[in-house]
């Protein structure tokens, strides 16, 4: 296989942070020549549409930059033959790319000798596979040590990564079985402990839930998830389902035809699509399970601490029509919310301060938590829902009308007052 | 249409060989005739109910009880014949040309699923071995090896070498890509790749391909009488050419008993094998004992 790697000056705009980047690839571009008989394996062909134009070189991938922040979990989505797996398989040159430049923790991959490649596989950058690729003639144990074993770890060393990946993805009894007794989701579990166990930093996974079946499938997006948080690796996630990429993602790059068609966060894709192609999926896209309170929350308008004057605090509630607001202690956590109603009874009182005028009527939330969840509890009180990080500090507010404005089906929004 | 004469420069070529390289083809011979002697010794030197009583023992590690009594009284019934040293000739050859066989057969089964120019260059060479008629080169056998064993076994080897190399090729071809891939993506050395994942993925198909090796060997055989290769071949030969009937049936039917035989054993060793666990198998074992004991203690 020819390999010319077009040699790229570090675009030092592209990216701020492009020497921390786990992954940046540049201008990564993968021909299929017209006799290149033996490629019609990989995936990513490119559906011939102008079929008759056989002699044309195809691009299963175009011209793909993007980079991968360290501990991102980074989405590739698009339909089948847009590329997606082309572009994963490229990242550990299971394909090679016929020209553009990746670095992976700033070492140049596309141009690796042999043996550093294999290295590189090993211990930096592990796979997932869509039908799990299991070896059906090793043990369960056998297969989660596998990356130890090429690396001719010692037993004992082996049998207790292998042991305690399996525990990890709660298989932890199954470790003498043959991955032909295991059921669909195990098996994909089994998939999963094989790249955790060699301690890789970098995932790739291809379409690694398509096969199993819905309710299974969310269980094995959970536990990812979860996984991803404690162990915090780098995951590079191929799907074709954009509630999947829009559940799990912390970024989305979007494919067609080879080619990058938008990439940002689940919120820039829903807000603004790049084109009628984004619009159209996003259209199916259950917007209240993907949108979280965090990410529609606004600077709350007023706010007040329990040693303001009630006066000044109604003067500024006044000013915005407002009927309450949150009152903070001095660290930020709500101590509790003031209506006009009690500001006013205490108005007239000497030495009152707005500590002395607070109740608990309000409900708060996780900044993580899906607008399914707070749609019940937004508008029941006179102040907006509050949203609060884990120390339970006050970030942010969802008012109604921002609520009705997120849910409702996407014109490119002026106001992009989100944090 | 200008005549070509294709025969000329090959018999030519048949000349040369037979004048110029005679002393390599007297050490081939040398070689397979001390095979074919040892593993001869082998099997008659013990007296023939002991082997029988060994082939037996091998046909019921199958676990197969009709299998056993068939091997019984199929090899009793050659004995009966008085055909057990032809049998056992006949049984030397084959093994010899078996092993020769799977020994060229699955290497280059192995190279030619990793490269296609070799696949496609191995291809018609496999069709020319199958479909060459086999006096066409069972003659210059003769010229270079001389009447006798030896160009019996190398004309059974030309004919049994193929299925050995297209199933090797098929079996790894077909191995799951997604699991090449992920052996590829772990890290794995090709070499590494080969001997822990296509291998044992393939052995089904690698094993189908020695079980049609050992079967073509043996349909080989009467062939190879002609030449002077002795064992039930010969038999066959002379009970037809003096139109003994009887005697070629006699013959015949030995080489079925023997291709069954080997047959059964061998397709045995295509199916996959499937390892146990053992923490499952060992586990109910003592459920089961504790089970029959509690009975016999309430009797007594």
């Amino acid at each position: 296989m020819t390999t010319q790697v077009r040699s790229v000056q570090p675009d030092v705009a592209a990216g701020a942070s492009a020497v921390e980047a786990a992954i940046k690839a540049t201008a990564l571009t993968k021909i299929y020549g017209p006799r290149g008989g033996s490629e019609s394996r990989h995936r990513g062909w490119r559906r011939a549409k102008d079929s008759g134009a056989d002699t044309k070189p195809k691009a299963a991938a175009d011209d793909v930059t993007f980079s991968v922040a360290p501990g991102e979990f980074f989405m590739i989505m698009g339909l089948s033959g847009s590329g997606k797996s082309t572009v994963l398989r490229m990242l550990n040159r299971l394909i090679e790319p016929s020209s553009g430049e990746l670095l992976i923790d700033g070492r140049n991959v596309a141009t690796m000798p042999d043996g550093e490649l294999r290295e590189l596989r090993n211990r930096k950058i592990n796979m997932v596979f869509q039908h799990f690729a299991l070896f059906p003639h090793r043990t369960v144990r056998e297969n989660a040590s596998y990356a130890l074993h090429v690396r001719n770890e010692s037993a004992a060393k082996r049998d207790e990564r292998a042991d305690w990946a399996l525990q990890t993805v709660g298989l932890g009894d199954w470790g003498d079985s043959l991955p032909g007794e295991l059921s669909g989701g195990m098996r994909q579990r089994v998939g999963l402990a094989r790249a955790l166990a060699s301690e890789a930093d970098i995932l790739l996974m291809d379409e690694p839930f398509s096969a199993l079946d819905p309710l299974i499938r969310r269980d094995m997006q959970d536990l990812l998830m979860e996984l991803q948080r404690d162990l915090n690796r780098t995951v590079v996630f191929v799907t074709h389902d954009l509630n999947e990429a829009m559940r799990m993602g912390d970024r989305i790059m979007i494919m067609r035809d080879g080619k990058v068609v938008q990439l940002g966060t689940a919120q820039e894709i829903l807000n603004s699509p790049a084109d009628d192609y984004v619009t159209e999926f996003i259209s199916d896209v259950d917007r209240s399970r993907v949108l979280t309170a965090g990410t529609i929350m606004q600077e709350p308008l007023v706010t007040a601490t329990e040693r303001d004057d009630p006066q000044d605090v109604l003067r500024r509630l006044s000013n915005v029509e407002g009927v309450g607001a949150y009152v903070l202690d001095d660290e930020g956590h709500i101590a509790g919310i003031t209506r006009a109603d009690l500001l006013a009874a205490g108005v007239g009182r000497q030495r009152a301060t707005v500590g002395q005028l607070v109740t608990n009527e309000f409900k708060t939330v996780g900044a993580d938590a899906p607008l399914s969840d707070i749609c019940t509890l937004v508008g029941r009180n006179s102040v907006p829902l509050a949203v609060t990080d884990t120390d339970g500090r006050l970030v942010g507010v969802v008012p109604r009308a921002t609520l009705l404005n997120a849910l409702a089906t996407p014109h490119p929004r002026k106001d992009d007052g989100n944090a | 249409m200008p005549s070509i004469n294709v025969g000329a420069p090959v018999g030519a070529l048949v000349d040369w060989l037979t004048a110029n390289l005679g002393a390599l083809f007297h050490f081939i011979s040398t070689v397979m005739l001390a095979l074919l002697d040892a593993v001869l010794i082998v099997l008659t030197a013990p007296s023939p109910y002991v082997v029988i009583a060994i082939f037996v023992v091998l046909a019921l590690l199958e676990r197969k009880w009709g299998f056993g009594l068939f091997t019984l009284i199929a090899f009793l019934l050659i004995e009966a014949m008085g055909l057990w040293i032809e049998a056992m000739q006949t049984l030397a050859v084959v093994v010899v040309a078996t092993v020769f066989a799977v020994a060229i057969g699955i290497p280059v089964g192995i190279w030619a699923a990793r490269s296609r120019k070799v696949s496609s260059v191995v291809r018609p060479i496999l069709d020319f071995m199958q479909t060459l008629p086999v006096f066409v080169y069972l003659i210059p056998a003769v010229f270079f090896f001389g009447i006798g064993v030896v160009p019996g076994v190398i004309s059974t080897l030309v004919f049994a070498i193929p299925p050995a190399v297209r199933l090797t090729e098929l079996g790894i071809r077909n191995v799951d890509k997604e699991v090449v891939e992920a052996a590829i993506a772990f890290g794995a050395k090709p070499r590494q790749m080969l001997r822990e994942v296509q291998l044992p993925l393939a052995m089904p198909s690698i094993m189908a391909g020695v079980n049609q090796t050992l079967m073509l060997a043996l349909s080989m055989v009467v062939i190879a009488g002609l030449v002077g290769a002795g064992g039930l071949g010969a038999v066959v030969v002379r009970g037809i050419s003096t139109l003994d009937v009887g005697a070629g049936f006699e013959g015949g039917i030995a080489v079925v008993f023997l291709a069954i035989y080997l047959d059964r054993l061998t397709s045995a060793l295509a199916r996959p094998r499937r390892r146990r666990p053992k923490a499952r198998t060992q586990a109910p074992a003592p459920a089961t004992t504790t089970e029959t004991d509690q009975p016999a203690l309430a009797s007594s």
